[in-house]
């Protein structure tokens, strides 16, 4: 089993190159939709604190869809639903037969979809932490709505929110294994591939896991680190 | 969209839904059950801390889809499991799948759990003791009530959580909701009508679910009767 190992590493035989591509695919499907999912969790928390009634109940609806419905299945509705609706769009111009998606697209949004409601509660909370004094203040003051959200709110919700934001992080890149589904060649279907090739399933399969450990355990790192730097900077405030 | 198609579809998906129920339900079960041994093992030495801790770090941390595959595939890679007495249990995607959904929900339990048992705040353990209560009594008339609650909401979520990632267990060939679905895409081509109805009833369930917390949620709240309203009745 150890001679296996070389199948692991960068040689001509190894499978190294492949799974390290498909890892930077992993994070890099993960980034686009936490990216999405960071933007529809502004405007939703927004929407939800302050935003019009109609917009308030269209942001509570997205919420409770999204987190109502396995992963898989809004995977499933973006590529094979996206690739119904872009046949038949063709079809109408007189493009005949099937019509490819990307997976890469297709699995992005979905997870930005779902990501964005999770983001939507953090960011919520993470503003209504905030001692509302500093806003009564800020307006007062006559700042611009701008003005305030860049030098009020962003700087006080933003480390309340970090380890939230963690978390959602965590899930985007565990979900992105979802998209293999589609046939993206991320970890998840590259270890597959590499498992199936090579009759080592367990050599491979463990390696997967041993790649997404390392990739949520670095990540964590960084948003702790940032968490720390943030905190720092309100310790000496909060202490005044 | 036909209507006949879509009457004829809520049937046919409805048709995965005791799999569906039966593997959230056993799941919950037996991460449950697996969960308190992980809690157990915590409290008893730091070398199980350590190891408790390490499973909750491989569990969480990897995607639940690949460790569904890894308990599929990975037992034929050697001959040993094949010629002993597991190989036609773990031959079994039933089997497979509700292994890795147990293992899986046990890590995020036992972290809701051990939150839960910290819920207790100091003072009252301390009143419990000097009341006189037994460790048993006190475990059982105060830590736990306490923990119960606090724990619900976190429960709640990891319930409705388990119910949707039962829909994994399509990938190695069970024919639960999504599977189903998956198999009407294909014979079908219509992927928007099928997922969306299997969408759907997802949907209710954990509605469902959710509203039933909620429900005992309120009911367990120690705001529902005062203290004060109930000694005066």
């Amino acid at each position: 089993m150890w001679d296996d190992l070389t199948l692991l590493g960068f040689g001509a035989m190894g499978w190294g190159h492949a799974l390290f591509t498909a890892a930077t695919t992993t994070v890099a499907v993960s980034a686009c939709a936490f990216a999405l999912g960071l933007a529809i969790g502004t405007l939703c928390a927004w929407a939800k604190l302050s935003g019009p009634a109609p917009l308030r109940r269209l942001a509570e609806v997205y919420g409770v869809v999204l987190r109502g419905i396995p992963d898989l299945l809004v995977i499933y509705l973006f590529y094979f639903g996206g690739r119904q609706v872009a046949t038949t769009v063709a079809g109408l111009f007189g493009h005949h037969g099937p019509v490819e998606i990307s997976g890469f697209a297709a699995g992005a949004i979905a997870i930005g979809l779902i990501s964005g409601a999770g983001q939507t509660e953090v960011l919520r909370g993470a503003y209504q932490a905030i001692s509302p004094g500093t806003l009564e203040a800020a307006k007062v003051g006559g700042m611009t709505r701008w003005t305030m959200f860049r030098r009020i709110i962003a700087p006080q919700a933003l480390p309340t929110a970090l380890p939230g934001l963690n978390n959602q992080w965590q899930s985007a890149i565990k979900e992105s294994a979802l998209v293999s589904v589609t046939g993206l060649v991320e970890t998840m279907r590259e270890v597959g591939i590499a498992a199936g090739s090579t009759e080592l399933p367990f050599l491979f399969y463990a390696a997967g896991i041993v790649i997404y450990l390392i990739i949520t355990s670095l990540s964590g790192l960084v948003f702790r680190t940032a968490e720390w730097r943030a905190m720092r900077s309100q310790m000496p405030a909060r202490a005044r | 969209m036909d209507i006949h198609f879509l009457l004829g579809l809520i049937p046919t998906l409805l048709s995965g839904l005791p799999l569906t129920l039966e593997l959230t339900v056993f799941s919950l079960l037996g991460g449950g059950v697996i969960a308190l041994l992980l809690n157990g093992l915590r409290a008893g030495s730091i070398v199980g801390a350590r190891v408790a801790d390490f499973y909750v770090f491989l569990f969480r941390g990897s995607p639940l889809l690949l460790q569904i595959f890894l308990i599929y595939y990975a037992p034929g890679q050697f001959s040993f499991i094949r010629h002993s007495f597991v190989w036609p249990f773990l031959r079994e995607p039933y089997v497979c799948a509700l292994l890795a959904l147990m293992l899986n929900d046990a890590a995020y339990t036992s972290e809701i759990i051990r939150a839960g048992l910290r819920a207790a705040p100091r003072g009252a353990i301390e009143a419990a003791v000097v009341g006189g209560m037994s460790p048993l009594t006190r475990l059982r008339r105060v830590i736990l009530p306490l923990a119960f609650r606090q724990a619900l909401p976190a429960y709640g979520i990891e319930i409705t959580g388990m119910l949707k990632s039962t829909s994994l267990a399509s990938v190695v060939t069970l024919m639960d909701v999504t599977g189903i679905a998956s198999a009407e895409v294909s014979q079908t081509y219509r992927a928007i009508e099928v997922f969306l109805t299997a969408a759907v009833i997802y949907l209710v369930l954990v509605t469902l679910v959710t509203y039933g917390v909620q429900r005992l949620e309120g009911w367990l709240s120690p705001t529902r009767t005062p203290l004060s309203a109930r000694s005066a009745a």
